[in-house]
């Protein structure tokens, strides 16, 4: 984040907190490695497993169930993969339910499995606020006679920002005996999070959305479960996970998770207040501008997604950020070109308009003046970004 | 001015940025992402990874913003379809003509302009001097190295917003100078295939995308059949190597590819002296510079990228292009263009339909 640009893409990285940023600073001058046995080992350990009883404290699990791993994408990789390999281990059908509006972490496991380890995969539908109605899952698990290695769906969405009744999935999922994966990297700190009262089998968090260092994140699992490893190796983390642990990040990590949690009331309201103040200053800047996603208590306080019709969101996000804006597309990118975003194409909006949204995501740093400038920038670049379009479609040629 | 450099991942576009930046002009990057795969279903050429990452590193070090333009649908639907078409209809497409006619100095420049852009910077070699009637297209410095044919096809109202800084340049010393600068770039060595054929098998490309469509293969002295093609398409005029002949001709001399006929899946082999053409007919000239009608005899001709320039008696007649040579030039095809120069300069350019050996006009679909 550059001084004297507003920043609106906290969905994809939040700057790092000071309070984080002196726990991390701190904790790197400790030079030894965490499995070993002398007092060196020793003391780089206890400030791994101060910030695993810390995190564990923070969201109501037990320190036993938070497995380090390198960060968000991987502990969805370890959640899927892991639950998918043990329950065919164990005999149970080859079969994943997940919603279609994963982030890529999850949704691209999802497919490896069935292309090259047979996953049966039963895609949830959403409707068009990006909901899935936890009925579909009851029903679709009835079907299959419970019989299924993996359920997964996301608390919130990274794109839209829609909240999944994921309370009522872990329930339905755990009456019919069937693991339940939630990835919860954009929701912590934006919703209360409590791990005992979700009941999952496992929750992804993430530390650099929340203001903590890239390069670690969290699986936190229920310890009764079976998890086949992804990364095999000297086994540190519950023999799930291998890999040397840096307790400098997992430092940086409690101290982010525990800000988070801490502040996450004041911080929502907060967001809310901004939010609302966006998206009535876009709906008034442009008015043919369509909000996505859901609203009040289906949405994450800090996102605010937008199509524009006749707008290409590339054309857009190139003449904000010449504004001084950074926001995102919010869309995977193959080799850097925009492909219309599957989250929308599943709540319904048409492949044309897919391509012609924006997110802004909002955070810390987020201030009044900001939504204001974001709000006088748009019409300009709405206005630039049509002509854009359709030189584009209709250009010569 | 604003302007967006059109990076491709090679030298040549990343020295062109960087001296616009040091012009000081307000310049942003931009990648075009032209081929996704292609329709053999190879990976990508010339905008593969590696050369998208080649051109973000060029802007960062240049410090400017930087983006990849997806213009994979409209390359397809001009540039691919083009060449298949044209292989089909018995002429030779040069796809980096049709690219820079259709693609870069007409989509992209529009959506530039669009945008709030001037103009676009890009690395080819060749020289825009801005005269009382517009803008006029000359010669590169570097002969080695000129592509004026190539833009010989962009009308004046674009190349009034084109920049290539590179004209008046040897290649030698822009290397120097991206390495100087420190560019990534400065190594990578020049491209010289069709940027969505990387492996260089046009005739295998052609064919997996249409098909093979075999035919015969005729002597002309003889009329008899003496071999096997997979496709018209898979074989140019003026081509001697590739034809798998193992019976030798009468005369012991090599024998060329001299017609073919799509229609009847024939190709026509022959004597190099077959190839001479002494005429060319091109119709739908672009002119660069004020249209005559009649003739003129004080220009010369160029009908590749890299030929030589030949005397010629150029005579125009409305949209019909009459080029009558001064010396023969050897294995013209329909569908290569004819472009005019006096000098350095390009006057005009014309996509040739007919030899005074073949005639097969351009089949409009």
């Amino acid at each position: 984040m550059l001084d004297g640009r507003v920043y609106a893409d906290h969905a994809a990285t939040s700057p790092m907190l000071p309070e984080v940023r002196e726990a991390w600073i701190a904790a790197s001058a400790v030079a030894g490695n965490p499995s070993s046995l002398h007092s060196s080992g020793r003391a780089a350990r206890r400030i791994v497993e101060e910030a695993r009883e810390s995190i564990a404290a923070a969201l109501h699990a037990r320190p036993s169930s938070v497995i380090f791993t390198s960060g968000g994408t991987e502990a969805d990789n370890l959640a899927v993969k892991g639950l998918f390999w043990a329950a065919r281990d164990r005999g149970d059908a080859p079969r994943i339910l997940s919603s279609s509006v994963e982030h890529h972490a999850v949704l691209d496991p999802v497919e490896w499995l069935a292309k090259h380890e047979g996953a049966d995969v039963t895609w949830i539908p959403v409707d068009d606020r990006g909901l899935v109605d936890p009925t579909w899952i009851a029903e679709a698990l009835e079907r299959l006679g419970g019989d299924a290695a993996l359920c997964t769906v996301m608390w919130a969405n990274n794109e839209i920002g829609t909240i999944q009744p994921v309370q009522d999935i872990a329930r339905i999922c755990r009456a019919a005996g069937v693991p339940f994966h939630t990835d919860a990297v954009q929701v912590l700190g934006q919703i209360p999070l409590d791990i005992a009262e979700l009941g999952a089998s496992a929750v992804t968090i993430s530390s650099h959305k929340v203001g903590g260092p890239v390069g670690i994140g969290a699986l936190i699992i229920d310890i009764a479960e079976q998890f086949t490893p992804v990364v095999h190796g000297g086994g540190q983390e519950r023999e799930i996970r291998s890999g040397t642990l840096d307790c400098a990040l997992a430092a940086g990590f409690a101290a982010a998770v525990e800000a988070a949690v801490r502040s996450q009331h004041e911080h929502a309201e907060r967001m809310r207040v901004l939010q609302e103040s966006l998206v009535a200053g876009i709906r008034s800047a442009v008015p043919d501008a369509i909000l996505n996603g859901g609203q009040g208590a289906t949405r994450l306080p800090g996102n605010v997604h937008f199509t524009f019709p006749g707008c290409e969101g590339d054309a857009l996000l190139m003449l904000l950020d010449a504004a001084g804006i950074d926001c995102s597309t919010g869309s995977a990118c193959t080799a850097g070109i925009p492909e219309p975003s599957h989250v929308l194409l599943a709540t319904g909006v048409p492949e044309s308009l897919a391509r012609s949204s924006l997110r802004f995501s909002l955070g810390r740093s987020t201030s009044d003046e900001d939504v204001t400038r974001i709000v006088a920038a748009l019409p300009s670049a709405v206005d630039r970004a049509k002509r854009a379009g359709s030189s584009t479609r209709n250009g010569a040629g | 001015m604003k302007l967006i450099a059109a990076l491709s991942g090679g030298v040549d576009s990343s020295v062109a940025a960087a001296r616009a930046v040091d012009e000081g002009h307000d310049v942003v990057g931009v990648h075009l992402a032209l081929a996704r795969k292609s329709a053999g279903g190879r990976e990508r050429g010339c905008c593969t990874l590696d050369d998208a990452r080649d051109a973000r590193r060029v802007a960062d070090v240049l410090g400017i913003p930087f983006y990849v333009w997806d213009f994979a649908e409209k390359f397809q639907e001009t540039v691919m379809t083009d060449f298949l078409d044209e292989y089909s209809a018995g002429r030779t497409p040069n796809p980096c003509l049709r690219c820079n006619e259709h693609i870069k100095f007409s989509a992209v420049l529009d959506r530039a302009q669009a945008l709030g852009f001037d103009g676009i910077v890009t690395g080819h070699y060749a020289r825009i001097t801005h005269g009382d009637h517009g803008p006029e297209l000359f010669r590169a410095i570097d002969p080695s190295k000129d592509q004026s044919y190539v833009l010989a096809v962009v009308p004046r109202g674009q190349l009034a917003a084109a920049h290539f800084p590179l004209g008046g340049d040897y290649k030698a010393d822009v290397r120097a100078e991206a390495a100087r600068r420190g560019l990534v770039t400065a190594a990578k060595p020049d491209s010289h295939d069709i940027c969505f054929i990387p492996d260089g098998d046009t005739a295998g490309y052609v064919v997996s995308a249409l098909g093979a469509q075999p035919g015969a293969i005729i002597d002309s002295a003889t009329s008899e059949r003496i071999g096997e093609h997979r496709g018209t398409f898979t074989v140019t005029i003026g081509q001697r190597r590739g034809l798998g002949l193992t019976v030798p001709a009468e005369d012991g001399e090599p024998r060329y590819v001299i017609d073919v006929d799509p229609h009847e899946a024939v190709v026509t082999v022959g004597p190099r002296e077959h190839l001479m053409v002494h005429r060319i007919e091109a119709d739908a000239p672009l002119w660069l510079s004020s249209p005559w009608s009649g003739s003129r005899s004080d220009v010369q001709v160029q009908v590749r990228a890299h030929g030589e320039p030949t005397g010629a008696t150029v005579t125009t007649n409305g949209d019909a292009v009459v080029a009558e040579l001064a010396a023969p030039i050897q294995g013209i095809a329909p569908g290569q263009a004819l472009v005019v120069y006096d000098g350095d300069r390009v006057l005009a350019s014309a996509t040739i339909d007919a030899t005074d050996r073949v005639r097969r006009p351009r089949v409009h679909t």
